[in-house]
């Protein structure tokens, strides 16, 4: 078997047709699932961790401090070596908490970023489940973590908890549209809801160059409403320090607390992988149409390094605005998503649309 | 009957709200560029960080003049310092941390004169917050920038500002 690290389609097929070969198809699937499983959630812990890291040192950057530098060169075992300190740290059993419900909540916040993943192509041919109808499954699973956040304010049977599982759940309610309205947009340009074929029709042009303006604004709204969604900086409400100690996860200690500090950072990868995917061609090498020398040079450098520098680009923007912009007010909040970005999307929406019938878009 | 049909009050005021609300929009905008571009420069500039890694620049490093080290009373080379014993720091210290202890002094005049014999000061109890640098009516006192305070006896810390054999200097009254 000859493999290609620019297109990894032959090597899934050589394990899938090995395992088949050696096992009947029922076991084959289940040892598939279980190394994806074990692949993703190793792929997860080493994103968390280097997102941490990434948002220490970015944000003491812009706030001209230097950030970690003790631990390693650089200070980039500093997250490993907090890691291994919550490890140890102690779980502090809660007097009056709904134990079950208690527990429950931060596997419900990683399972949700678990299965938003899955359905992300993270390289050509490196895609766990292609869905027909992809958008539709990410925005679905990417807004369940909101229920492991209420019920983990709800559980904690403190006030403080649950003042900001409340504000996540306003948060979301509104803010969930918006993102659905700003990827409609973009599906309305592509004509599909699969990743894969999105992805495909990136190939001479990145949508976000290819729908004009209506696609540049869907995409300003989905970063703003994506920010939202994952409960970051400006909008963080749900845990905001100066009024609610840590809000939703004041009580959580330890490793369910990192649990919690880990799906945050993965909820950001997966909007910023989103809107790769859907706005900024995924995997997609950036070609132009007709410049050959260019685009070679351009598919010289592996799909997978291209996913991952236009996500961590995004993240990047993202934490720019968390470290730049105060926390918004509650009623700021709303206002922000039903007075403006709602009807902006709207109208944004029937733009991309009336482009598509013309036939502008292309 | 006019033909022509005026703008009412409420239509002006809807077509004003309408354009106010595109003019948020793009001044919102813009000011959120603003701070953008503020951390942005810093973020993309290196050399704009002020943090000091203090254990390591220990030989190099300089406090800035205005600085609350600890207080002190500057000497002239003629060991003579400003202190006149009045003793307003001492009232005006919230936390006690300053005595002083004065002495009668018959000068060569024939009048009586007061001057200190100690002015005692309490590092271990000191807040730093100026208030005896600042009301001392002939500037006796001043900050350090030495900021290494830590000691394995508290006893220490109870330090004499003026220094033995030090005398009022000349023309303070």
């Amino acid at each position: 078997m000859e493999f290609s690290i620019y297109d990894l389609t032959s090597f899934t097929q050589w394990i899938d047709s090995s395992l088949r070969a050696s096992m009947s198809p029922g076991w084959a699937v289940a040892i598939e699932m279980i190394i994806i499983g074990v692949a993703l959630l190793v792929f997860f812990a080493l994103i968390g961790l280097f997102l941490v890291y990434a948002e220490r040192k970015v944000c003491a950057l812009m706030q001209n401090r230097l950030g970690p530098n003790r631990v390693g060169p650089g200070g980039i075992f500093q997250t490993v070596a907090d890691l291994v300190k919550l490890l140890f740290v102690e779980l502090v059993p809660i007097k009056n908490a709904d134990k079950i419900l208690f527990n429950l909540a931060p596997f419900i916040v990683i399972i949700a970023s678990v299965m938003a993943i899955g359905a992300l192509p993270l390289a050509k041919g490196l895609h766990a489940i292609d869905l027909n109808i992809g958008v539709f499954y990410l925005m679905a699973v990417s807004s369940m973590g909101v229920i492991g956040v209420l019920l983990a304010g709800w559980a904690s049977n403190n006030k403080y908890s649950l003042i900001g599982a409340m504000r996540s759940g306003a948060q979301i309610v509104s803010y969930e549209l918006s993102v659905g309205l700003a990827l409609i947009t973009m599906v309305v340009l592509a004509g599909t809801m699969q990743l894969s074929e999105m992805i495909e029709a990136q190939r001479w042009g990145w949508f976000i160059f290819k729908g004009h303006v209506p696609a540049v604004i869907a995409f300003v709204i989905y970063i703003v409403a994506g920010t939202a969604e994952t409960n970051r900086g400006p909008f963080d409400l749900a845990e905001a320090e100066s009024e609610l100690t840590a809000g939703y996860h004041t009580e959580y200690s330890g490793i369910k607390f990192a649990l919690f500090f880990l799906a945050e950072y993965i909820n950001m990868f997966i909007i910023a992988a989103i809107a790769t995917t859907v706005f900024l061609g995924g995997w997609m090498p950036f070609h132009v149409y007709g410049w050959d020398g260019l685009n070679k040079v351009m598919d010289f450098i592996p799909p997978f390094f291209w996913f991952l520098g236009k996500t961590f680009g995004v993240v990047f923007l993202m934490m720019w605005l968390k470290w730049t912009f105060p926390r918004l007010r509650i009623d700021q909040l709303l206002t922000l998503e039903w007075k403006y970005l709602l009807p902006i999307n709207i109208f944004n929406l029937l733009l991309m649309a009336f482009l598509v019938l013309v036939g502008w878009h292309w | 009957m006019a033909l022509v049909r005026t703008e009412t009050n409420t239509e002006r005021k809807l077509m004003k709200s309408f354009i106010g609300y595109f003019k948020s929009i793009f001044d919102g905008l813009i000011t959120l560029l603003k701070g953008l571009s503020v951390t942005g420069k810093y973020f993309f500039k290196p050399g704009t960080t002020w943090t000091q890694q203090y254990p390591n620049n220990r030989k190099e490093l300089k406090m800035f003049d205005m600085f609350k080290g600890e207080v002190i009373m500057p000497h002239s080379d003629m060991n003579e310092h400003k202190c006149t014993g009045c003793g307003i720091c001492e009232i005006n210290c919230p936390n006690g941390s300053i005595e002083v202890i004065s002495a009668v002094l018959v000068n060569e005049e024939g009048k009586k004169q007061r001057i200190i014999d100690k002015h005692i000061y309490h590092l271990g109890m000191c807040t730093f917050c100026g208030l005896c640098v600042k009301t001392c009516p002939s500037q006796a006192l001043a900050f350090s920038q030495d900021f290494e305070h830590a000691v394995f006896d508290r006893k220490k810390l109870n330090k004499v500002l003026n220094r033995p054999g030090s005398k009022l200097m000349k023309g303070v009254a």
